[in-house]
């Protein structure tokens, strides 16, 4: 693999992460990442996903209409995480119970339609299959580490293996509720950002709107 | 090669302009059939792979909710039974029909079977499921004396899905022992809530008919005050509504009711 092809694989990563970056997906990684089987699960049903979504929107691009161009995209997506959510409730029942809804509204993930107008309807097939990996690897890399932060804290375990004792069952450990309520992903992934654009300020974005100061106003 | 074989068909209709209207329709035909094949394909052929996981789901829960029955462990080391009886029941004359085999017998299949039911006219149809099977799974438990248990299967629409349960009433036919409703589609975080154990468990032990055998158990808004109320739930309330409908039906003349009399007849 060249190394230019490489990039399409690693810069969603860090450098262009689908999550960190372009704020996408944020409402799954709320909802399914209070424990890690969940959690890595839904990453690995979104990189399918994604990526063949991409591979077959980039094969047909050459031919399709501008017209119904959206419609066709979005029949494809719909059309694979049906096929995706069938396989989980034959296979990984007892996840897929637990997923409800959210396997189902990969659909509506923007990261998935995000890819397929804005990279595989202008690039060939195969940086277009290792552009929809890496963003999945990209989405799935947030989710894992917010899942490992919450179910540790939330539950005092990681993959149901329980790594804190829980004061409740006679060890030492108080989990702390908080990490299981939706609104801690919120914070993990705020300070995630911070973290990120601390070290790489190219990634912090231009005050579009700034709020004009007193000084400013009296002088115009 | 002549001009209409189909790979020559086939080429004209890839290189017509992208926005030409038979392009369009054509590639938004030949889309849909593609995605319509593979959806269809996988549904019918995981179709049997699911259908056994939830009758297992299904089995675990009737199970689990026995073993959160109070004083049933005792029943059951009374009476050496190991399990539930089962029976099946049919609906219409309320008796046991000894000619079908409990274990093989497909409740599930004979609900939309149209041989197997009764339909419901609008104004019966409570439990707003169209049609009634006419026979029904019950599970019973013997103690050394008397009747122990009674588990009656229950479904019927809630607010936008098909609620599941099972009833379970004391040998007085009268108590309701346990509610576990094992399958429902309701709004995530709102109607889902019925599935809360603790809501469920607001069912035990609540009066669900009358001395004169009249169906009365309800679910109110806010707090229950009577023994034949259950306290209601919160931004869920057509979903717990749909609950009442569905328990009120079956225990009622066109569903288990028959059947109730009859065995209280017996017992007693």
């Amino acid at each position: 693999m060249r190394k230019s092809q490489l990039h399409h694989l690693t810069a969603p990563l860090i450098d262009n992460n689908p999550v960190t970056l372009q704020m996408l997906g944020i409402c799954s990684a709320l909802a399914v990442t209070t424990a890690l089987d969940t959690a890595l699960i839904m990453s690995l049903a979104l990189l399918t996903v994604l990526a063949t979504a991409s591979t077959l929107i980039s094969l047909i691009k050459a031919h399709l209409p501008s017209s119904i161009r959206l419609v066709v995209q979005i029949t494809i997506i719909a059309s694979l995480v049906i096929v995706t959510d069938q396989v989980l409730r034959a296979y990984a029942f007892e996840i897929s119970q637990r997923l409800s809804v959210f396997v189902g509204l990969i659909v509506t993930n923007c990261i998935v339609l995000g890819r397929a107008e804005a990279f595989a309807m202008h690039n060939p097939v195969w940086p277009s299959f290792l552009d929809g990996v890496g963003n999945g690897l990209g989405y799935g890399l947030i989710l894992m580490i917010v899942a490992t932060i919450r179910e540790l804290f939330g539950s005092g375990a990681l993959f149901g293996v329980t790594v804190l004792p829980l004061a409740t069952e006679g060890g030492w450990f108080e989990p702390l509720g908080f990490m299981l309520l939706a609104p801690s992903a919120f914070f993990i992934i705020g300070l995630l950002i911070w973290g990120i654009r601390t070290r790489r300020p190219a990634q912090i974005e231009a005050n579009k709107f700034p709020i004009i100061s007193q000084a400013v106003v009296e002088k115009t | 090669m002549s001009r209409n074989s189909p790979l020559a068909l086939w080429r004209r209709f890839l290189a017509l302009p992208n926005d030409s209207r038979t392009k369009t329709l054509g590639v938004a035909f030949l889309v849909s059939l593609v995605a319509a094949i593979a959806v269809s394909t996988t549904s019918v052929a995981l179709k049997p792979r699911q259908e056994a996981h939830i009758q297992a789901a299904r089995e675990a829960n009737l199970a689990a909710m026995v073993a959160t029955l109070p004083g049933l462990a005792e029943v059951m080391r009374e009476t050496g039974a190991e399990s539930l009886e089962t029976v099946v029941v049919a609906l219409e004359t309320g008796q046991i029909d000894p000619t079908i085999d409990a274990a093989t017998y497909d409740f599930l299949s004979a609900q939309s079977d149209p041989t197997l039911t009764q339909p419901l006219a609008a104004s019966e149809d409570t439990a707003k499921i169209g049609q009634r099977p006419n026979f029904a799974p019950v599970y019973i438990l013997r103690g050394t004396q008397r009747l122990a248990l009674v588990v009656l299967p229950v479904y019927g629409t809630g607010y936008q899905s098909t609620i599941r349960a099972y009833l379970a009433l004391h040998g007085d036919l009268a108590t309701i022992a346990a509610l576990s409703i094992y399958e429902q589609g309701e709004t995530p975080g709102l109607g889902t809530r019925i599935t809360d154990p603790a809501w469920q468990a607001l069912w035990s032990g609540k009066r669900a008919s009358d001395n004169a055998g009249e169906v009365t158990i309800v679910v109110v808004r806010g707090a229950a005050t009577t023994a034949n109320e259950v306290d209601g739930i919160t931004g869920a309330t057509r979903s717990t509504t749909g609950v009442t409908n569905l328990v009120q039906f079956w225990l009622g003349d066109l569903g288990y009711g028959p059947f109730l009399a009859w065995l209280k007849a017996e017992e007693f």
